[in-house]
């Protein structure tokens, strides 16, 4: 055998070891989703989504939580995705890079590390009790918002680090501005990258519990909330209550919880996805 | 058909709650509980929650403006909400410590403590196992004290006669109110208890773990017993004076002892000059008696019910509430 047969031996190898831990991945999720589907998806229908929660499995509905999800979502959104791509746009084009940037730059990363209690407990100190928000959708997404406020700047950097110089010289050639160039060029071009931070950031804002539980979600909330200062539950802790429940109908509900949790998540994505790619094709140089 | 019966429930709890609630409402106040509105917020225990949220529930049929919302921060998260004044009912699944009701008299909030029903502690065995049918409050202090740690092995070791198995334990994880008040009334101190068990905040996977192992010993709340009696064998508890197996009966009238115990909601002073609290207030104390068993629970005697009422009543009349 020479050294080439070898080497393909290797190469082959290879790919039967990632086609391998690719499928482990798939058949796991596969087996989880599946067990999740055939448990909840009989009981989804228009009465589970419209109902209020009840002491009574059949009764209680999961209208509170999936609305209150939603609220907490667009909120975290509209506060996040401003401040962590203008703050990570800043640190790439414009801040000076000296030893002030580079300690930053650590502690954003390190920021993105901290567990998510940390921040319900700030949230809890600052938006809770300091301003005097209480256990509202406002002090939620707020927490909410810096928790993913990290992620979205570094994601953001790493995109717009990852436009060619050359795009900037040509813009600047052109005698276009520093914002110009940044708004005209710069962003287009790493609209894809900054995006996907953004998504991973927000599906990971939708599934937390444990800020919120911090902050004061509650467990049983009879109404929707119509503003922002209204007290909420979201879907994750609504599931969370049902399977702590003694009766065996409340972990079917929240099998259905979950899977309307995995369809919204997947919704959202996939519209944040459309929109992505309809971007993406607009950048032609 | 079931939807019928339901309504004649709901027909037949609004009817009681009339009766009941025209003491309360003497006081000349024209709103009726109808028009009543505002918001009751209400956190604390995860193991008072359900029928807290049974009564809310129901209380919309009759109240269906005022907003009820519920918490579950745990018994020491809700007294540290309570003593800030930013809820009017506490759940509890003990009383309140020193320290929590020091915080709140330096916030000049004065509380009352109400019973809302019992809570029993089942201990259970696979069915598989023969030999245990009861086990005696010494015993179970043998088994689970700390000095046990290591120690306390083998089925043979409990008591002469038992075969020789290996024992393994299961119980509610350190942060819960059930492994406090299950170590406080065997072990003798609130949170003393041995190591080397396998516990878990999840009941269910107690439940799992006693009907799996023919070997294994575990406690929980009775509900989680009522719940899965096909899989489990309920131990009887003997604290000197014979075998008493956990029912509706032997918790209600006290001889099932140490492992049954009261849970509570406590009313902030605050609140009392709210109508829509104080009718919450009456309606729980009127409604348990139904609800109470609905989630699982064991209900205090009718009479107890009344004299939470009177207490309740004395509470409103010291501190100015209607």
């Amino acid at each position: 055998m020479n050294n080439s047969q070898i080497n393909q031996i290797k190469d082959k190898a290879f790919q039967y070891f990632g086609i391998f831990c690719t499928l482990i991945g798939i058949v796991l999720l596969v087996i989880f989703i599946g067990s999740i589907l055939i448990d909840g998806l009989g009981r989804i229908d228009w009465n589970f989504l419209t109902s209020l929660p009840s002491r009574k499995a059949e009764k209680a509905g999961i209208l509170t939580a999936w609305s209150g999800s939603l609220w907490i979502f667009g909120l975290t959104a509209i506060f996040a995705i401003p401040l962590g791509v203008s703050a990570g746009v800043y640190l790439e084009e414009y801040g000076k890079k000296n030893w002030f940037s580079n300690l930053l730059e650590i502690n954003i990363s390190n920021l993105a590390g901290v567990p998510s209690v940390i921040y319900g407990i700030l949230g809890l100190e600052i938006f809770v009790r300091t301003f005097k928000f209480g256990g509202s959708l406002l002090a939620g997404s707020f927490t909410l918002a810096l928790l993913i406020l990290p992620i979205i700047i570094v994601a953001t950097r790493e995109a717009v680090k990852a436009v060619p110089h050359s795009i900037r010289e040509a813009a600047y050639g052109m005698g276009a501005s520093k914002w110009q160039t940044t708004y005209t060029q710069v962003l287009p071009a790493a609209g894809g990258g900054i995006s996907t931070g953004i998504i991973l950031a927000l599906s990971r804002a939708i599934g937390e519990t444990a800020p919120l539980i911090i902050i004061g979600a509650l467990a049983y909330v009879p109404f929707v909330p119509t503003s922002p200062l209204d007290e909420f539950t979201v879907l994750p802790m609504q599931i969370f209550n049902w399977t702590s429940r003694p009766d065996h109908a409340f972990v079917v509900n929240a099998a259905a919880g979950i899977i309307l949790l995995l369809g919204i998540t997947f919704l959202l994505n996939g519209i944040a996805v459309y929109f992505r790619n309809k971007w993406q094709k607009k950048v032609k140089w | 058909m079931k939807k019928i019966q339901i309504i004649a429930l709901l027909a037949l709890s609004v009817l009681i709650y009339a009766c009941g609630g025209e003491g309360a409402s003497t006081d000349g106040g024209s709103t009726s509980e109808a028009a009543m509105s505002g918001t009751i917020k209400i956190d604390g225990s995860s193991t008072v929650y359900p029928i807290t949220e049974a009564i809310a529930e129901e209380f919309r049929t009759v109240a269906p403006k005022v907003k009820v919302t519920i918490g579950v921060s745990g018994t020491g998260g809700g007294f540290k909400k309570f003593s800030r004044g930013e809820t009017s009912i506490s759940d509890a699944s003990r009383s309140i410590k020193d320290k929590e009701a020091a915080a709140c008299k330096e916030n000049g909030i004065n509380y009352i403590e109400l019973s809302v029903a019992y809570d029993g502690l089942a201990v259970v065995v696979n069915p598989e196992n023969d030999w245990v049918t009861s086990l005696t409050t010494e015993e179970l202090k043998k088994i689970w004290q700390p000095d046990a740690q290591g120690k306390i092995i083998n089925w043979n070791q409990v008591r002469d006669g038992f075969p020789d198995a290996k024992l393994t334990l299961l119980g509610p994880g350190t942060a819960s109110g059930t492994f406090d008040y299950f170590t406080e009334a065997i072990v003798g101190k609130s949170g003393s208890s041995r190591g080397d068990y396998m516990p878990s905040e999840d009941d269910h996977v107690l439940v799992q773990g006693v009907a799996g192992d023919k070997n294994a010993l575990g406690f929980f709340g009775l509900a989680y017993f009522e719940e899965n009696k096909d899989k489990l064998k309920l131990v009887g508890v003997d604290n000197g004076k014979g075998s008493i197996t956990p029912s509706m009966q032997t918790v209600k009238d006290g001889t099932y002892s140490p492992l049954a115990r009261p849970i509570f909601i406590y009313v902030s002073s605050k609140a009392v000059n709210d109508p829509a609290v104080v009718e919450f207030v009456n309606f729980y104390l009127d409604n348990a008696t139904d609800l109470v068993p609905d989630v699982g629970y064991i209900p205090l005697p009718a009479t107890e019910y009344e004299a939470q009422k009177a207490k309740f009543k004395a509470f409103l009349a010291a501190n100015g509430g209607k």
